[in-house]
């Protein structure tokens, strides 16, 4: 970034301030209209029983956060897994060695066919069927097999997030590495993933929001967790407002989640690009 | 199938439209002759002239057979022909539509004059919706396959240990949670088709369901499993009686109340009972202390 002085910076300082103005008075525009003009509308009364009621907002909100916990313990515990799978299937991917073409033929087998099925039917295939076949109390829960269905999916994505990274690692880096003597697991170890993985985290924590959503689809195999018991406290009261409930505490944790990716994302577009235009 | 459904419904509605053209021609009076309502629902129904009747998506046995409403067979089928056929609908003036259990309860408009499909009636519910006068009662049971430890229990103290499953948002999930207070957390699941599978996986030991859709399971949908018992009505901290769901404070209520009272003093209800539920309430009863 150059440096920029007197009569220009004091005219960008005044283009900055028109713009914070201007976006100010059309939110505050927006969120007027809405305010005033929604509960004009015929059946506002009712919609506003159902979705935003107070007594049952906070007669579900305890046992919406206890649910919760259970969220938090699925994502803590396949999040590590996810990761390591993914990175091993991603640097599989890219190995050049003739011997591991098989390896290679398997893991792209395994992204295509993991990622081009929705996410519901590796839950009840892997969550119900495994364990049919005959697996024993414990190692049977949903919890588990629930989970193996989310990281088998959640790693296929990521590994190619992963795979999209190391291949954005410049070949003359390895070549560098290479003539260095560096063996070709060393290049990969040591050259080419510190700088990938630097450079995919943002779309990574993007990954991380949706999974922390995700999650709550373990539920449809048996564990009651926020959304389950969202949906219990809505079928039971007849009114939706328990899922906004849910949805607010999942915001608790999503918002910061993507602020943090987009202050990265912003951080990353300042260190490799030059200047900004407005 | 569900074209061929589609497009009887379609055929049907137009058949209606065009009996409604010539009956609005006529005086009011001559309405309930012409088998579209009587002087009670004129004006009341979503279309003029024509009952239009929602239901699950898909209805189970013994419920709706075949998930066929339109033929009568099954205990809601039936009671829904009875009904109408109280209010004074022909059989060819009743219209089905298809709806989840969110879609009846939800504010917006509804696209059916009433709802059944086994919503139980309760005071939180009666905020956003409208019951009739209830048109079935049943007890809770117990369902479970053979080698679970739920079998053989005859009170609510032998079920300390099972862990139980039960479809999401229903009296059996509530009357599992509140009444029997299982020392595992029950599983909950959409419908009574992950109940089962997971019955299968063996991940729980034993499923609540209402006592007639109990015996459908264990007598042609899962072999192997047994009703191992039925709750005394007593014990449900919510009682389930089924009425018909209607959109907030419609004023077709008063008038199904009239017929659901009528066809409960002739004996009809009852009949249709026998035909569809028979024999289904004879199950050993769990006491509950």
């Amino acid at each position: 970034m150059g440096t920029v002085t007197g009569r220009r910076a004091a005219y960008e300082r005044a283009r900055k301030r028109r713009s914070t103005v201007v976006a100010t008075v059309s939110s505050l525009a927006v969120v007027t209209a809405i305010v005033v003009l929604v509960p004009k509308m015929p059946r506002w009364d009712r919609v506003h029983e159902s979705f935003f009621n107070g007594e049952r907002f906070a007669d579900s909100l305890p046992r919406l956060l206890e649910a919760f916990v259970l969220d938090i313990k699925i994502f803590a515990w396949s999040l590590p897994a996810i990761v390591i799978l993914a990175l091993l299937v991603a640097i599989t991917r890219n190995s050049r060695s003739a011997a591991l073409f098989p390896l290679r033929i398997l893991t792209i087998a395994y992204t295509d066919v993991m990622r081009g099925v929705p996410i519901i039917l590796w839950i009840y295939l892997i969550g119900f069927g495994v364990p049919g076949l005959g697996i024993d109390r414990p190692w049977n829960s949903p919890l588990i097999w629930g989970s193996v269905a989310l990281v088998l999916t959640y790693a296929a994505y990521i590994a190619e997030v992963f795979r999209a990274g190391i291949e954005s690692v410049h070949e003359s880096q390895r070549a560098a590495a290479r003539s260095l003597g560096l063996s070709s697991w060393q290049t990969m170890r040591h050259v080419v993933l510190p700088q990938a993985i630097r450079r995919v985290i943002p779309p990574l924590m993007n990954d991380m929001v949706s999974l922390q959503k995700d999650v709550a689809l373990v539920s449809l195999i048996g564990p009651i967790e926020i959304l389950r018991q969202a949906g219990i406290d809505k079928s039971k009261f007849a009114n939706f407002t328990p899922y906004i409930a849910a949805a607010a505490i999942f915001l608790l944790i999503t918002i910061p989640l993507t602020r943090t990716t987009d202050f990265l994302i912003e951080r990353q577009r300042r260190r490799t690009t030059g200047t900004r235009i407005s | 199938m569900r074209k061929l459904t589609i497009s009887i419904a379609i055929t049907g509605t137009l058949l209606l439209a065009a009996c409604g053209d010539s009956s609005s021609s006529s005086d009011t009076t001559a309405a309930a002759s012409t088998g579209t309502g009587n002087e009670c629902t004129n004006g009341k129904t979503l279309t003029a002239d024509t009952l239009t009747i929602g239901t699950g998506t898909p209805a189970y046995s013994p419920w709706v057979e075949n998930d066929k409403p339109e033929s009568k067979e099954g205990f809601e089928a039936a009671v829904a022909y009875a009904v109408a056929a109280e209010l004074g609908f022909d059989d060819a003036a009743v219209t089905w539509v298809r709806t989840g259990f969110d879609e009846a309860v939800q504010p917006g408009k509804k696209n059916f004059d009433f709802n059944l499909q086994q919503f139980s009636i309760n005071d939180e519910r009666k905020k956003t919706v409208s019951f009739s006068a209830s048109y079935y009662s049943t007890n809770q049971a117990v369902v479970a396959l053979a080698g679970s430890p739920a079998i053989g229990a005859t009170t609510v103290a032998d079920l300390k240990d099972v862990k139980f499953g039960a479809q999401a948002g229903t009296t059996s999930l509530d009357f599992i949670t509140n009444v029997i207070k299982p020392s595992a957390e029950p599983f909950a699941y959409d419908d009574n088709a992950g109940a089962k599978a997971a019955l299968e996986a063996k991940q729980i030991d034993a499923i609540v369901v209402d006592l007639p859709t109990a015996f459908y399971i264990a007598a042609v949908e899962l072999t192997g499993a047994s009703v191992v018992g039925q709750f005394p009505a007593s014990a449900s901290t919510t009682p389930d009686n089924f009425g018909l769901v209607f959109d907030l404070d419609n004023p077709l209520v008063s008038c199904v109340d009239i017929a659901v009272a009528a066809l409960k003093d002739n004996g009809t209800l009852a009949e249709i009972e026998k035909t569809w539920l028979a024999d289904k309430t004879n199950a050993p009863v769990i006491a509950v202390s």
